[in-house]
């Protein structure tokens, strides 16, 4: 490999041709402040449009400043990255980005979590010259069921447009127009209800201020639980539990399983109940499917298509919906586990307990914005009363708790509530990519063989590159699964299969890298992806230290289909449990 | 946002197919595409942006944005006569600005538009390489030089 020597701030360094002085300066421990820049390295995901200008530096020998995120480096090049005319260029920087900026910090969603306020405190700064007199860009707000765009508050990084377009291949956002009248919008400017957005949240992700944030449901959540009259219940998602410790302190990967169904206890919600009861549900009625369809289809029947896609992620249906309208009869009709524990829950439970449907609140805590929407679509609703009732983001629980003031940290660990909170370590390794169609394959393999699994990790359908195949043997039966999480890379999967080219029988795809974990709704990364990957580590952890790791084996669910369900795929758990799928494509009216 | 929803003939949509084939249908190409169509329906609707999308395999989104960069792509169709005023350096110091602003007082719309009866539309540009007529006017293919304010509603009087 070609390498190149250069000076960094008097320090010597070799590096390898193509290294930005940014990443050059960062392996001699010099972190120059960047502000549109952003690396997830292990998903090779980078942004680098050079478009803010904070990261300059002073190379000698030539005229202007240079952009360190986007130059190369060069042999022999001397590179400064704090001198007086690097410093004062950069706080100029800034005051001009500050200056086309609202100033309601105090109120801003965004506020202790923003990395342009992060930047202002950096450099300093502590007065806008110039501010009475400029100009300032105001746009329409846009409210979707999921996000919220205040693009009065976008500085133009085009991280988002980053990530809907080169990530998740979605193409909803673009930046449009130039100059104060720029911003990043859907075509024609129109709201992102009326656009191709999946609601995958990966825009909120990354964004570093407050111009995209998720719509906040805890004051409703606060509403229900003051209200005498509701029995407000809550379910938590898988990859929840990884995440959540990070908004307390604690380090990336550390469970707070029993910590946070305290706090939620704490709270006041009546039942803590686990979204992961629903995930062995799913596994029960995928699973079978599954196993249904592979039977019919090895038997000839025409009529059954292979392969089977999951359908757990909310994004990834509204994409396919949008994408891939003539296979609306390849994926999976299971429910995702959100929707599958509304419904058994105002209906089983609301029973049991002898509550009526409208005065039992259902509450979810997902890692993911696309949940928002989900539960909102009129198919899970009952004469109008929805099956679950409010969405909360992990980051919307960490400020609950916060706003209870309660700390984390010092709580004992308890229990989830029975019959809802009981659960495997097949349904925790949902929150990770690869994890749905493992736990899928736990139970499909005993059903399908009758012989118990002698070893329960697969281990080859775990990891992070973006598409991963692996063949199980089913005793004698070769079975091909295909797994994708991006949205990228799930397109690039389904072509192959809508073109014949690919020989699958079952897919798992998850819309946001990583997984769940890496979800739209968790704690910001902030563009550092070993976070993603020890919220990886810790899924497989609480799997390993589960004592029973396979949804069939789930006592309680066990007793759901006994009393209540009968068999997976009966006609009730057909009712309760499964969809359909609508053709959200956009027509080529012109032929 | 304003756009004209505008319902494309079947030959309209054939030329415009035509246009994007002609360029390999290549994402690449989208900037020539976008002049190609400007230059056959004087304007991009955004039906006409639709299709073009779908025939490059690019969102509608990056469409729109490229067709709302560059002022040479227009949203609205231009006027039967379309007024361009000369803001380049010369015209301006010798009241270009003043010019401007009285067309868009007459005509009632701002730069960019088009008036209701689709008579007159206003647009600027910079140098037409008549500096020392400055400030220059171009009404269609007519230059009209040293244009004052005052001048406007004679000049305008010569379409009725």
């Amino acid at each position: 490999m070609e390498t190149i020597k250069l000076t960094i701030d008097k320090k010597v360094i070799e590096v390898p041709k193509g290294t930005t002085i940014y990443k050059a300066a960062k392996q001699l421990g010099i972190d120059i402040p960047v502000l549109c820049y952003m690396e997830l390295k292990d998903l090779n995901i980078e942004n680098k449009p050079a478009g803010c200008r904070i990261c300059v530096v002073e190379v000698e020998g030539r005229r202007n400043l240079a952009p360190s995120c986007s130059t190369d480096c060069t042999e022999g090049m001397v590179v400064k990255t704090h001198t007086m005319r690097v410093i004062n260029a950069r706080r100029t920087i800034l005051e001009l980005i500050l200056s086309d900026h609202p100033k309601d910090c105090l109120t801003c969603a965004k506020s202790g979590h923003c990395e342009l306020q992060d930047m202002a405190i950096k450099l300093g700064v502590r007065h806008i010259p110039g501010q009475e007199f400029a100009e300032m860009s105001t746009y329409r707000m846009d409210t979707s069921p999921s996000i919220i765009r205040d693009l009065d508050k976008c500085i133009m990084c085009r991280r988002c447009e980053m990530m809907c377009n080169d990530v998740q291949t979605v193409g909803a956002l673009n930046a449009f127009n130039r100059g104060f009248n720029a911003a990043v919008a859907p075509a024609f400017e129109q709201d992102l209800d009326k656009s191709p957005c999946t609601y995958c949240g990966q825009c909120v992700a990354v964004c570093p201020t407050g111009a995209l944030t998720e719509v906040d449901h805890t004051p409703a959540v606060i509403r229900a639980l003051s209200d005498p009259t509701k029995t407000v219940i809550v379910q938590t998602a898988p990859a929840v539990r990884v995440a959540l410790g990070e908004e307390f302190g604690m380090k990336p990967g550390t469970i707070v399983t029993g910590k946070m169904v305290n706090a939620l206890r704490q709270i006041g919600f009546h039942h803590v109940f686990d979204t992961d009861f629903a995930a062995d549900l799913t596994i029960m009625e995928e699973g079978t499917e599954l196993l249904d369809r592979l039977t019919r289809h090895l038997g000839g029947d025409k009529t059954v298509k292979l392969p089977i896609l999951t359908s757990c992620c909310p994004a990834w249906v509204n994409f396919f919906e949008h994408n891939f309208s003539d296979m609306l009869d390849v994926p999976s009709t299971a429910k995702s586990p959100q929707q599958m524990f509304g419904a058994i829950a105002k209906t089983y439970f609301a029973d049991m307990m002898k509550i009526k449907r409208e005065d039992l609140v259902v509450v979810s805590v997902m890692p993911c914005l696309a949940k928002k929407y989900e539960a909102q679509r009129d198919e899970f609703k009952v004469n109008g009363n929805p099956d679950v009732d409010f969405s909360i983001s992990t980051r919307e629980l960490a400020h609950l708790i916060k706003e209870f003031n309660i700390n984390l940290a010092d709580l004992e660990d308890e229990d989830f509530d029975r019959p809802m909170g009981e659960s495997t370590g097949a349904a925790v390794i949902f929150g990770a990519t690869g994890g749905v169609i493992e736990a899928a394959t736990r139970t499909a393999y005993e059903i399908q063989t009758g012989k118990k699994l002698e070893k329960i990790d697969f281990k080859a359908l775990r990891g992070m590159e973006g598409i991963r195949s692996a063949t199980v043997d089913f005793n004698g039966l070769p079975i091909n699964i295909g797994i994708a999480h991006g949205l990228a890379n799930a397109r690039q999967l389904l072509e192959e299969v809508r073109s014949g080219r690919a020989n699958y029988h079952a897919i798992e795809v998850m819309a946001c890298p990583g997984g769940c974990i890496g979800g739209g709704g968790q704690p910001l990364h902030h563009g550092d992806s070993s976070i993603i990957k020890a919220r990886f580590e810790a899924i497989y952890r609480e799997d390993a230290g589960k004592p029973i790791r396979k949804s069939h084996e789930n006592p309680y669910i066990i007793k759901l289909y006994e009393d209540f369900l009968g068999k997976p795929m009966s006609e009730k758990a057909h009712h309760l449990l499964h969809t359909h799928y609508f053709d959200k494509g956009v027509k080529d009216i012109y032929i | 946002m304003s756009h004209i929803k505008v319902e494309l003939k079947k030959e309209d949509v054939v030329k415009l197919k035509a246009i994007c084939k002609s360029f390999n249908n290549k994402a690449g190409e989208l900037i020539n595409v976008l002049h190609q169509a400007q230059t056959h329906f004087g304007y991009l609707p955004a039906e006409v942006q639709e299709i073009i999308a779908q025939e490059l395999n690019v969102s509608v989104a990056k469409v729109y944005g490229v067709v709302t960069f560059y002022s040479f792509f227009s949203l609205t169709p231009k006027g039967q006569h379309p007024i361009s005023i000369c803001t380049g350096t010369a015209c301006y110091v010798r009241g270009a600005e003043k010019v401007v602003d009285e067309f868009k007082k007459v005509l009632n719309i701002k730069i960019g538009e088009t008036t209701p009866d689709g008579k007159f539309s206003l647009g600027c540009l910079r140098c037409v390489g008549a500096c020392g007529l400055a400030p220059v006017v171009l009404i269609g293919e007519k230059v009209y030089g040293r244009v004052s304010p005052d001048g406007v509603k004679d000049i305008l009087k010569e379409y009725e």
